[in-house]
């Protein structure tokens, strides 16, 4: 592989790197000049197609195809609405670009407005990222003063308003219709698809929904070319999988050395990732397992630490994509029960609760993992997991959101990969397989019980 | 007293001035709840009751619609937190590193339980979920300062560091 140069990152170790004046030495705005000066916005689509660059939110959906869903000649307004809610536990690339290099963030949001005709971008921010939102908002300002945003950008014809969005501490904002209700001013209920935002998005009119980081891949497929894009990363394998090409942003936290983000061609390993980057696991200990993209897509165990990370294969081991591409690595001591039980406790608490497999299913999944923990967990409690796990979501087709996949793929990998594990803990902490509650219902079926 | 008398206004000009500053940034008035929530959380460190109606009437909205929208985030309370409200995070990349244990030493220390707020009113504990800062975990959010990398051993450090934060208002 000839050596990798970083584009996404390559302006952030800058000082001042978040101003318009850096980011314009580094070469920033001539993306989006060279748009205004002669590309129509079937010519930005076709571009953004032709570069195969796939959604960095979590879905891996083709970006260019998804433009293109856009009704043709629509009266308008057509709306973008940008994903900086990350809050996929273990990500924090977005936070990266937008802290230290929001302009690039911005050109991209221009270029991607342009290319869908959309006249107003509303980033959806998420609270906790205080520094993000200010960093932004300055930008957007400098942006307004430089005739880079607002009426007849640069002279063309082309208009657009950026406005920022602040969330309120909940991770189901980050799904894009759930995303959309909140902008509205509802609670965020995602809601049931078709119509999909493309038809009927924010305020009813189409809208597209983009991650941060798939835009701050825009401007460089416009100043490189879709070649330049494709000369990196993992080819298509097959008629079902759209290759995996263009820099990452790859995230590793938990037990390595040296936690960071670092970017790098699609479809580097976790082991590559860990020793190259990562300073190895820590403490001098060995790797047990890993997440490969944020929580929701499960767990990998060591031994499949050589699996590239592209949009296929983490499935391939069976756990549910690449997600956000953020590894967390947990070393030879870590007890997977503890992983469940903090894994199904974040999806109890973030679960919107309209439908009734997730609120449920989330939220009885923890009390079961919280008594295996505690020491009362029975053997058959696992393959009532199994069993919760693989009737919530929408796989099964029981949920109307994804947020249940997420939910139940930690339990599926865990028991699956882990089982040993949990019944030798179950047996030593619970040898008799005895539950408090199973004795105190069997006293008041006989009407022995202390309830009433 | 006489009948006419009404209650004081809980929103200040200064927040409706804020509030409808934003109108012209959304098509419908409903979209600026969520803004309209943070400009009085902002300034009051909670939103009250009886700032629902207010904000309803400003919205066009019914005081339901408001309500409905800030009961589904726990973020909004409606009596004030402390001057320095810190979320403690205790996701999977932070506990792995002793976020729990983290967050629980600072609610002993504290005398508090995550929710609560210190007799003094100075600090609110909470728990977060994945703060987005796993590269420095265990990570702690206290109002906009960002606390990396902590241990059980800093706690006092910490709490000293929280109460010098509320007491100089940042
Ligand atoms: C529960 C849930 C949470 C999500 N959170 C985020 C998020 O925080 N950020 C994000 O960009 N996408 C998130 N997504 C994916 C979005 O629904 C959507 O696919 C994405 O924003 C599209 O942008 P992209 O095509 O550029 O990736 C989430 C999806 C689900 C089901
Ligand atoms: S799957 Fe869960 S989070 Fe998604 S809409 Fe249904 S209840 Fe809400
Ligand atoms: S898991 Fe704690 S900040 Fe991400």
């Amino acid at each position: 592989m000839a050596e990798f140069e970083p584009v996404l990152t390559a302006n952030i170790h800058k000082p001042d790197s978040h101003t318009l004046r850096v980011y314009e030495q580094g070469g920033g705005y001539q993306a989006i000049r060279k748009v205004l000066g002669g590309m129509s916005p079937t010519d930005v689509v076709e571009l953004v197609k032709a570069s195969n660059l796939r959604g960095r939110g979590g879905a891996g959906f083709p970006c260019g195809m998804k433009w293109s869903f856009l009704p043709k000649d629509h009266p308008g307004p057509i709306y973008m609405c940008v994903n900086a809610d990350e809050s996929e536990p273990a990500t924090f690339n977005n936070r990266i670009l937008m802290e230290q290099d929001p302009h690039q963030v911005i050109e991209g949001i221009i270029i991607g407005c342009f290319a869908t005709k959309a006249s107003t971008a509303y980033i959806y921010i998420r609270y906790e990222y205080p520094t993000a939102f200010r960093r932004l908002q300055a930008a957007i300002d400098e942006c307004y003063a430089a005739g880079l945003l607002g009426k007849n950008i640069q002279g063309s014809q082309f208009s657009l308003d950026i406005y920022l969005h602040r969330g309120a501490a909940a991770y189901i904002c980050g799904e894009e219709t759930g995303l959309i209700e909140s902008l509205e001013g509802k609670r965020a209920w995602p809601r049931i698809k078709p119509p999909f935002p493309a038809i009927e998005g924010a305020f009813r009119k189409p809208t597209v929904v983009n991650n941060i980081e798939t835009m701050a891949c825009v401007p460089h497929i416009v100043n490189r070319g879709a070649d330049w894009f494709k000369s990196m990363g993992v080819p298509s394998t097959g008629p079902r999988d759209a290759g995996s090409y263009g820099p990452k942003l790859y995230c590793i936290s938990g037990h390595v050395e040296k936690p960071g983000c670092y970017e790098m061609p699609m479809g580097v390993t976790t082991r590559e990732l860990v020793e190259r980057y990562g300073g190895g696991v820590w403490k001098g200990r060995k790797g047990k397992a890993s997440i490969p993209g944020g929580l929701s897509m499960g767990i990998m165990t060591e031994k499949e630490w050589d699996v590239p990370l592209d949009f296929a294969g983490p499935g391939k081991v069976g756990c549910l994509g690449l997600g956000t591409a953020a590894v967390t690595i947990m070393d030879e001591t870590t007890s997977m029960i503890d992983f469940l039980h903090n894994s199904c406790r974040f999806y109890a608490h973030e679960s919107c609760g309209q439908c009734t497999p997730c609120r449920e299913g989330t939220s009885w999944a923890e009390r079961i993992v919280h008594r295996i923990k505690a020491g009362k967990g029975r053997l058959k409690d696992l393959d009532i997991l199994l069993d919760i796990a693989s009737s919530i979501g929408i796989i099964p087709g029981t949920t109307i959101c994804g947020l249940a996949d997420g939910a139940a793929w930690p339990i599926k990998n865990a028991i699956a990969k882990f089982r040993g594990e949990f019944e030798d803990d179950i047996k030593r902490t619970n040898p008799t397989g005895w539950m408090v509650e199973e004795a105190v219902e069997a006293l008041e079926l006989v009407g022995l019980g202390t309830g009433h | 007293m006489t009948s006419t008398a009404t209650k004081s206004s809980v929103l200040t000009a200064e927040m409706r001035a804020k509030i409808e500053a934003l109108f012209p940034r959304y098509p419908t008035k409903q979209a600026v709840t969520l803004p309209a929530l943070h400009i009085v959380n902002e300034a009051l460190r909670c939103v009250p009751m009886d700032a629902i109606p207010e904000i309803a009437a400003m919205l066009e909205l019914s005081p339901a619609q408001v309500y409905d929208t800030l009961s589904f985030y726990g973020f909004f309370k409606h009596e004030p937190g402390g001057q320095v409200r810190a979320w403690v995070c205790r996701s999977i990349s932070c506990a792995l590193r002793g976020g729990e244990e983290v967050l629980d030493s600072l609610a002993h220390k504290l005398c508090v339980k995550p929710g609560e707020t210190t007799a003094d009113g100075k600090i609110t504990l909470e728990f977060g979920e994945c703060l987005g800062l796993c590269d420095f975990a265990p990570a702690m959010l206290a109002n906009e300062k960002v606390y990396k990398n902590m241990s059980v051993e800093q706690v006092d450090e910490v709490v000293a560091l929280l109460k010098s934060q509320a007491d100089q208002g940042n």
